[in-house]
């Protein structure tokens, strides 16, 4: 399967230039840039883990892609993604989100059903790699 | 209320209005002299002269009563309206004015002494400023209208209650006989009286939050056929619909509890095919389980079940009525939901620019009463929409912010105390092919529904999700990118669609679908700077 978070997940992965576009339409707004990975893309984990701090008041792109890069290399078989903060008022919150590295393989989640009364049930996900120990859910490097 | 007699040059003719129906005239004194009554001079507390005509039993005109006030400057915490009127040929604009004024606020339509128990002048709605609407009256095909403002002080009204704020407002005054129509076409709701309002249960912010989706439109589809399937077959169309790209679908206005489909039923097979499709995306994804019922018992057990089920969104239609719609706000702030609303039944009242209340003024009321989704029109698809009008209800509906901007409607400064956003919903007749305008015309907060140009896509309904998530994913990247949307959308989509076959399909499909037709509600503004 294919994760399909993030702003631009039904396209093509992103090419080095792509991607730059994007930090440099951030860049261009005032928006905070920062990246973080994760080895849980459950839809509920909002807390990936963050690779250095946002970058406030940067005007340079390729600085970003040199983070990404070296969240890239140091995370190799991790999902990675970059995300824009917008700090006006009224926001205050991340504009754009867009995944910037996924594992070679994506072995996707499994559906939990209880029964509930009636014909109801509770539903929960489990991410199958989660299964695994933090570090060696994603064997393989994408990089 | 009635309104006897004939119009000339005021609402009541006086001495006419005096005259019963056998043209006997009644026995109590008529309001024609001028009186004043000298008060001792020892009282300081009262004015020197009293308006003893004012008070005599009888009919007077709105205007001399007090309603009409041009050098009435309103104070900030006043709730202003502007109407458009059209008299009654004859009706002085002046007297209307001040009548639409009296009439939603204390007036009836005679004198009554009671007013003098009261600080009435107080209470008294007042009409501070009348302007001739431009294109209308002599010269033109259209009988001569008004745009009139009037100020109503707060004490009017009860703190965080629509019902009594447009039980104020349009409760008595649309069917007054000497108007021949009459619409609100806009309302300063004042800071004072927003902050007494819970507002959007979640808002935009909140919602990109928990559903972990940023910087693009969210997509939705409404289910079709909207009556008929069972809630196993509607499921499925949920399911395939999620599956292949789309954020939301959604129960159709309609769709409540009917024969062939109970409520439980949909609720059970709509949610497998939500938690279906997030395992099999990881996303968080959404159906609008339209919790509207025959009362709010009912509801309320409805929406409880949604969120057993662990829904994240639950819908209702505008005609459940605003009490209802504010209570179903509480119930969802409470309760972590998202509250869609679909605006069922507006155009009765909202399409004609003449008469009724324009919907960027219920847009207002809705974001004071606090919906998380509103449908707010789509300019390119088969509803009306004007792109100025329509710009002034996102605006509306999102900024913290909208100035007095005329050619969009917006006829006052409207501070919207942060209040939280609105999402607007796009509905109606678009498809991929219209990506281009659609992020132009209504930017990136906006559910965009794609109903038909998702379940009549010609390689199925997944297919045709995935189509609209590509062109929408590809068309904001391109605006990012610096390109220009507008005039390279076509292209822009060509391309995204040579790694995508369903959306070559789609493009194809529905490559000559536009509904190019005149809109009825546009905007007539006086280009004159405004004087209070």
């Amino acid at each position: 399967m294919r994760i399909t978070q993030g702003t631009f997940s039904f396209l093509p992965d992103l090419s080095e230039e792509q991607i730059r576009r994007q930090v440099d339409y951030a860049l261009g707004r005032r928006w905070a840039v920062s990246v973080e990975s994760t080895d849980d893309p459950h839809p509920r984990n909002v807390y990936w883990d963050m690779w250095d701090m946002p970058a406030f008041d940067l005007d340079d792109p390729d600085v970003v892609m040199q983070t990404v890069n070296a969240c890239r290399r140091a995370h190799p078989d991790r999902y990675v993604k970059l995300n824009a903060f917008d700090p006006t008022s009224g926001w205050e919150t991340v504009r754009l989100s867009f995944i910037v590295q996924r594992p070679k393989d994506e072995p996707g989640f499994c559906l939990m059903r209880l029964e509930g009364p009636g014909r109801s049930q509770r539903y929960g996900l489990r991410g199958y790699a989660a299964e695994r120990p933090a570090g060696q859910r994603y064997p393989g490097s994408a990089w | 209320m009635t309104s006897p007699g004939r119009h000339k040059g005021s609402l009541w003719n006086t001495r006419e209005n005096l005259i019963g129906t056998d043209n006997r005239p009644f026995t109590f004194s008529l309001p024609m002299k001028q009186d004043t009554v000298e008060l001792p001079a020892s009282d300081r507390t009262r004015p020197a002269k009293l308006p003893y005509d004012r008070y005599r039993s009888g009919v007077i005109p709105y205007r001399s009563m007090g309603y009409w006030q041009p050098d009435y400057v309103p104070a900030e915490t006043d709730v202003l309206t502007l109407f458009r009127i059209t008299p009654q040929e004859g009706v002085d604009p002046e007297e209307a004015a001040a009548a639409v004024a009296g009439e939603s606020s204390t007036a009836t339509w005679t004198v009554v002494w009671t007013d003098r128990l009261t600080a009435c002048e107080r209470y008294r709605a007042k009409a501070y400023r009348v302007d001739p609407v431009a294109g209308t009256g002599p010269g033109t095909s259209t009988p001569q209208q008004y745009f009139a403002r009037i100020a109503y002080d707060l004490a009017l009204f009860e703190e965080g209650s629509i019902a009594n704020l447009t039980a104020s407002i349009i409760g008595n005054v649309f069917g007054f006989k000497a108007l021949r129509a009459l619409r609100l076409e806009d309302m300063r709701l004042p800071v004072a009286y927003l902050k007494t309002f819970q507002g959007p249960p979640s808002g935009i912010v909140i919602e990109r939050e928990r559903l972990d989706k940023f910087g693009r439109p969210l997509l939705g589809a409404t289910v079709k056929p909207k009556l008929g399937l069972s809630g196993k077959n509607y499921g499925r169309v949920v399911y395939e619909a999620l599956l292949g790209g789309l954020d939301f679908v959604k129960d159709d206005e309609n769709i409540n509890s009917q024969p062939f489909m109970h409520w439980r039923d949909r609720f059970l097979f709509a949610m497998e095919a939500v938690n279906r499709a997030c395992a099999d995306t990881g996303e968080v994804k959404g159906h609008y389980l339209n919790v509207t019922a025959g009362t709010m018992e009912n509801m309320y057990e409805r929406a409880e079940f949604a969120k057993e089920l662990g829904s994240v969104i639950v819908m209702i239609d505008l005609v459940v009525g605003y009490t209802a719609i504010q209570s179903m706000s509480r119930w969802a702030r409470k309760n972590d939901m998202l509250l869609h609303l679909h605006r069922a039944g507006h155009s009765t009242y909202t399409r004609q620019k003449t008469h009724g209340v324009s919907f960027r003024v219920i847009a207002k009321w809705m974001r004071a009463a606090g919906v998380d989704h509103i449908h707010a029109g789509t300019v390119v698809g088969k509803l009306e929409g004007d792109p100025n009008i329509i710009r002034g209800i996102y605006d509306t509906l999102r900024e913290p912010f909208t100035p007095e901007r005329l050619p969009e409607g917006l006829f006052f400064d409207q501070d919207w105390a942060d209040l939280r956003k609105v999402m607007p919903v796009a509905s109606g007749g678009i498809h991929a092919g219209q990506m281009h305008q659609l992020l132009s015309y209504l930017g990136e907060d906006v559910v965009l529904q794609f109903g038909g140009g998702t379940i009549g896509h010609p390689m199925g309904i997944r297919a045709g999700a995935t189509a609209n998530r590509v062109a929408l994913e590809a068309m904001v990247l391109a605006r990012n990118e610096g390109r220009d949307i507008w005039n390279e959308g076509p292209r822009i989509l060509q391309e995204a669609a040579r790694h995508c076959a369903p959306l070559e399909a789609a493009l194809e499909t529905w490559k000559d679908v536009t509904f190019d037709y005149l809109s009825t509600d546009t905007v007539d503004f006086v280009a004159t700077p405004t004087a209070c």
